[in-house]
């Protein structure tokens, strides 16, 4: 007994390590082109990470986590957009008659401020909104109500401040990171690598804190919110603190999206994106970390392939698989997993019985 | 008998105008086996709940030790003043295996950031191990709380409570449901934990009562009717009344 | 003087729009706690069908007779929007009770759906409906000039709530419909077919939201999204309003819109956004569980 947990384990871990390298050396054998697609894919599968700490482990819904995304690469693209200018003033400010760089836009001259605060100030909205609901007890679908209130009110804004962010084309035109250019294969191949190794530190350092008592404690949340305050927890701040914390990583992941992509603007953090988000980890199986990153992989790679000859057939096949994931597959495709390798060891079980009877 | 460990003073719960606690004053000795009785709507249930902060008490105090005010403390506060509540329904967690619940119930510091840092020691393992032999958990520590018996699932929550080594146990029903047997191993832990702690219990059952009470309370449309052995409470005449009331004057009519 | 009556009233317009949204919402949300995400999708379909009912007046109707297109469109409106909804309720949501957050998301599928289908059908660009006569023009206040078009919705969404009101605490029917939702157990029991019951709940929310929608055409053009966004301010008013209350939503209606309108005229529509966020944010520290709390004993 003790034995087959203990091979289990490790065969798991085994299997992730292999996964871990395979997509380390994956710029041997796929093209440019690729490489940047499934690096795009890995930025989002970061966020789903995140998004699955909140929602599969502490049962905390957000529908607004484009906007953590979006700050991150809004800072990493305000830097690049500076540097790409060479320290004038960017294109579309000139446009709007502005001389000057606004106050907001100085510290983005600066890419170690600029990664930091991709960072801090999602997680500093993140704060604030939970710290302010959660501690009212606010929970539930309320919360994620409010939560999509903010992509609204936040997409707006960055809309309607048409001089300080591009207004609704967004940022985009970058030339050079550190001093290397971003359109440079190398480069695109260093970031993908970064972006690989940025998501086993996020995947690894996720296991270990659910894996521990930290992660009982957060199931306990989930499962029964009012039960833990009578053990003497005081729910509030955990949740707080995983929604910060998923926040965060999802500003990482914005950042490294931006990095590969080249480009980002409010239609890309809007509610739409942002609920797709939670699709990926519903698909790939809540709860799980693993999951949300093949689920994150997945719907993007189908999205890629279909959406661009096929958009109207896509919407249809997105919508289609929120009712069909819902209802029918609740625990994602790792729920598959786990179903036909429980049925595969109960023969084993069945069979090994047969085996003891005909012997005795 | 020794000093009071809690102590109501003039509570009242309010329910927009219905008072499920009406001027109560109440106390909790150490080292008793403490029911609560009286007929439905009489405010037990409300006791326990405003005593571990589930309801703010509207008005009046309560004190632990004679000198810690409890009622603007909130839930998780008064775990850590050493008060645990057992609810009437098991709310066990039933995706947690059993030994993981006892882990997150055992007393510990439970506040987020040495929660990041918590690791097992010798004597958490040596402790929930006990608690496991105690309350004849030790063949199933393994499975799913979710995949228990019923009358396992309310063992468990009792270990939950146990583990938090509180100095004022509350309990709501805890033989509701049960086997003759199971009522009977309940009642000797009862017994065996009130050795060095208070405890606290809202029950139905006369037998039960009659058998492991140290102290019996009779409540009233949210008022202490009574309070005295077992014995004495059963020849009360006014508690017979409440109890009894109406039917013997049924009776007579008859 | 003038300026600011006229941001009242453009408050109080603003109000009764989200204030007929949000009945709706009251009603699947706030008694039934159903997030339904395809509530404005369903407003849409309202407007949609306003569109289709004036064409075919346009085509085949006598011109005298056009105005009568608008008038037949609200009923269709509410009987079309309610049976999607009752569809929508025992193919899908009915499965869904026990998980909030999940009907959150399948219904949010289903609105995807429909959002497309209408693409499919009228085309991606937005759509425009010719106000009956009876509603163009205005009514003068000395120099001012109150739109009869939303004068109309004014009206028709107290019109709403009051038969609404009716319905839910002066029929039979609508009494079983508040036994159900304040204990299920008891109610069956009393011999309360809870299925149906839901399914007439959840027909009657959606309903009002195709009423919304046939309203929503006297604003202006309409497309696939018009639903989308007015949907989650419409949520906002119920969360603020306190769930389940009819009285909770009517001011949580009336004051996010004139506040929404007041802080853009005193700002700008973008910082009016984020002010009323921040409003509403703020409200809930004081009242976490909305204007009109519910109280009860029960667990959770």
């Amino acid at each position: 007994m003790q034995n087959t947990i203990y091979q289990k384990i490790w065969s798991q871990r085994v299997i992730l390590n292999l996964i871990f390298l395979l997509l380390l050396a994956a710029p041997l054998f796929l093209s440019d082109f690729r490489l940047n697609l499934l690096g795009k894919f890995l930025a989002f599968a970061i966020l789903a990470i995140g998004l699955d700490l909140l929602w599969g482990y502490t049962g905390v819904l957000s529908l607004g986590h484009g906007i953590f995304f979006g700050l991150g690469a809004y800072c990493m693209a305000m830097y690049l957009k500076l540097e790409a200018t060479g320290g004038g003033l960017p294109d579309f400010m000139a446009w709007s008659g502005m001389s000057e760089l606004p106050l907001i836009w100085i510290p983005f001259q600066y890419p170690i401020v600029a990664i930091i605060l991709g960072i801090l100030l999602p997680a500093i909205i993140a704060f604030m909104l939970g710290y302010l609901t959660f501690r009212n007890r606010i929970s539930g679908v309320y919360f994620t109500i409010l939560s999509q209130a903010l992509v609204l009110v936040v997409v707006t804004l960055f809309v309607g401040s048409q001089n300080l962010t591009g207004g609704s084309s967004g940022l985009t035109n970058f030339n050079t990171f550190f001093g290397f250019s971003v359109n440079s294969a190398t480069t695109q191949t260093a970031f993908y690598i970064i972006t690989v190794i940025v998501l086993g530190l996020v995947f690894f350092l996720s296991r270990k804190l659910v894996k521990g008592r930290f992660g009982k404690i957060l199931v306990g949340i989930r499962d029964g919110e009012n039960r833990m305050r009578f053990l003497g927890y005081s729910p509030s701040a955990y949740k707080t603190f995983i929604y910060t914390l998923s926040a965060a990583i999802a500003g990482l992941a914005g950042m490294l999206f931006v990095l590969q992509v080249g480009i980002i603007s409010p239609t890309m953090i809007g509610i739409i994106p942002s609920i797709e988000m939670v699709l990926w980890v519903a698909l790939g199986g809540r709860g799980t970390l693993i999951g949300p990153v093949i689920g994150a992989v997945l719907v993007n790679a189908a999205k890629t392939g279909f959406s661009e000859s096929y958009p109207d057939i896509w919407t249809y096949f997105l919508g289609l698989l929120f009712v069909l994931v819902v209802v029918f597959l609740p625990k994602g495709i790792t729920g598959l997993f786990e179903k036909w390798n429980d049925r595969r060891k109960k023969q084993d079980v069945s069979s090994s019985v047969e085996v003891e009877k005909s012997y005795s | 008998m020794s000093q009071a460990v809690l102590k109501l003073k003039k509570v009242i719960v309010d329910f927009s105008g219905f008072k499920a606690i009406n001027q109560l004053d109440f106390t909790v000795k150490p080292n008793c086996v403490h029911f609560v009785i009286g007929p439905n709507g009489a405010g037990k249930t409300t006791l326990l709940d405003v005593i571990c902060a589930k309801t703010k008490a509207t008005t009046g105090e309560i004190k632990l030790h004679s000198t810690k005010e409890l009622s603007k403390l909130s839930e998780d506060q008064i775990v850590h003043q050493g008060i645990s509540r057992k609810f009437q329904a098991p709310s066990i967690f039933q995706n947690l295996s059993v030994i993981d619940n006892l882990e997150i119930a055992m007393k510990q510091k439970k506040n987020l950031f040495s929660m990041m840092k918590a690791k097992w020691t010798k004597e958490q393992k040596k402790k929930i191990n006990e608690m496991l032999e105690l309350v004849g958990l030790k063949e199933v520590k393994g499975q799913l709380a979710g995949s228990l018996a019923h009358g396992q699932k309310q063992w468990l929550e009792i270990a939950m409570v146990l583990m938090q080594e509180p100095d004022i146990v509350l309990l709501d029903e805890p033989i509701a449901g049960m086997s003759k047997k199971e009522r009977d191993k309940t009642g000797e832990l009862i017994t065996k934990i009130a050795r060095d702690r208070a405890v606290l219990i809202v029950e139905h059952d006369m037998d039960f009562v009659k058998e492991y009470a140290d102290i019996v309370s009779v409540m009233h449309e949210g008022q202490l009717l009574f309070e005295g052995s077992m014995e004495e409470v059963q020849n009360d005449p006014t508690v017979r009344e409440v109890y009894l009331g109406r039917k013997v004057e049924e009776n007579v009519v008859n | 003087m003038n300026e600011i009556i006229l941001t009242l009233f453009n408050g109080v317009s603003l109000g009764s729009i989200l204030l007929l949204i949000a009945l709706g919402l009251a009603i699947t949300f706030g008694l039934m706690n159903v997030i339904n995400m395809a509530h404005g999708e369903l407003i849409m379909i309202g407007a949609y069908i306003t569109y289709v009912i004036q064409n075919i007046f346009i085509n085949y109707a006598p011109p005298e007779y056009f105005d009568l297109y608008f008038i037949i469109s609200i009923p269709v409106a509410l009987i079309v929007a309610a049976s999607i909804g009752m569809l929508l309720e025992v193919s899908l949501i009915r499965h869904l009770y026990k998980r909030p957050l999940d009907s959150l998301l399948a219904t949010w599928g289903v609105g995807l759906i429909l959002q497309q289908t209408a693409r499919s059908i009228f085309g991606a660009p937005n759509v425009g409906v010719t106000s009956p006569s009876f509603l163009s023009g205005g009514l003068e206040l000395g120099s001012l000039i109150l739109p009869y078009s939303r004068l109309f919705i004014l009206g028709l969404s107290i019109i709403c709530l009051i038969s609404i009101y009716i319905y839910f605490f002066r029929t039979a029917s609508g009494r079983r419909v508040r036994a159900v939702m304040q204990n299920r157990q008891m109610a069956e029991c009393l011999g309360v077919s809870t299925r149906k019951v839901d399914m007439l709940t959840f027909a009657i929310g959606s309903g009002f939201a195709g009423v919304a929608g046939c309203a929503l055409t006297l604003l202006g053009a309409i497309g696939p999204t018009i639903g989308t966004s007015y949907i989650i301010d419409a949520f906002m008013v119920v969360v603020v309003g306190g769930v389940g209350a009819l009285f909770g939503a009517v001011s949580g209606a009336f004051g996010i819109g004139i506040l929404n309108t007041v802080f853009e005229y005193v700002t700008n529509a973008t910082l009016g956004k984020v002010l009323i966020f921040i409003v509403i944010i703020a409200f809930l520290q004081w009242r976490p569980s909305g204007l009109v709390m519910s109280r009860s004993r029960s667990l959770d």
